[in-house]
């Protein structure tokens, strides 16, 4: 397991090979990755992440953890970024192994939907007309509802 | 004595990302009242606890959980990770 938070941008693909690289018997691999995508309204600037330094590495073990529990897994990886962001940059990477690549996919989705709303993460959107904290959204909430 | 953390709109609206509190309440509800008596800025940022989340001692927890025993309290908006 590979947990990250960290300010430095990241390459996906040496982050995608190094994890393949050290994957032994697993036939599937998933990745997943956020991007920092523009407005609908405005044309955004910035994106300043601010997280809870030492919850927020708590809160992705348990996610990791639970997704463990939950499916047949060689190795999981969360990477998140904080700091300021531009549009197009990375914001984050999951990736999981798995011996079939149901479990590897399922897997993905559920550390993504608990990554949403239960790690201490909060962004903030600065456009030229202003700056306001991005409100979570009650689909991300009733996500978490279908895993139970 | 406790540590007090806030993140987000919450520390913007309070002015300060944290605090150490000398408290003897015994709820985090108590713990906000006694914070909306001190000040204004206390008070709006505290007006709606349904927009709030909290946590104690970095795990997250409920509004009328006791604080016996709990050395880090935090307020923050819902989160917003992924």
């Amino acid at each position: 397991m590979d947990i990250r938070v960290q300010e430095a941008a990241f390459d996906l693909g040496a982050e995608a090979n190094a994890f393949a690289a050290r994957q032994r018997g697993m036939g599937a691999i998933v990745t997943f990755t956020g991007v920092v995508r523009d407005l609908d309204d405005a044309p955004l600037r910035h994106m300043q992440v601010e997280h809870y330094p030492g919850m927020t590495e708590k809160a992705l073990t348990k996610i990791a953890a639970d997704a463990a529990s939950r499916w047949d897994l060689g190795d999981i990886l969360i990477l998140h970024r904080y700091g300021r962001l531009a549009p197009d940059d990375l914001i984050m990477m999951v990736a999981t192994a798995s011996r079939h690549r149901r479990d590897a996919f399922e897997a993905a989705t559920f550390l993504m939907d608990f990554l949403k709303s239960r790690a201490p993460f909060w962004k903030k959107e600065e456009t030229e007309s202003g700056s306001d904290w991005v409100a979570a959204k009650q689909d991300d909430e009733d996500a978490l509802n279908d895993w139970d | 004595m406790m540590d007090v953390l806030y993140f987000a709109w919450v520390r913007e609206r309070i002015g300060l990302p944290r605090e150490v509190i000398d408290t003897d309440a015994s709820t985090v509800q108590d713990l906000v009242d006694e914070l909306r008596r001190r000040e204004g800025r206390y008070d709006v940022a505290f007006s709606d606890t349904s927009a709030l989340r909290v946590a104690l001692d970095q795990e997250l927890s409920d509004f009328d959980a006791s604080l016996k025993g709990v050395r880090e309290v935090a307020f923050f908006p819902p989160m917003t990770g992924g």
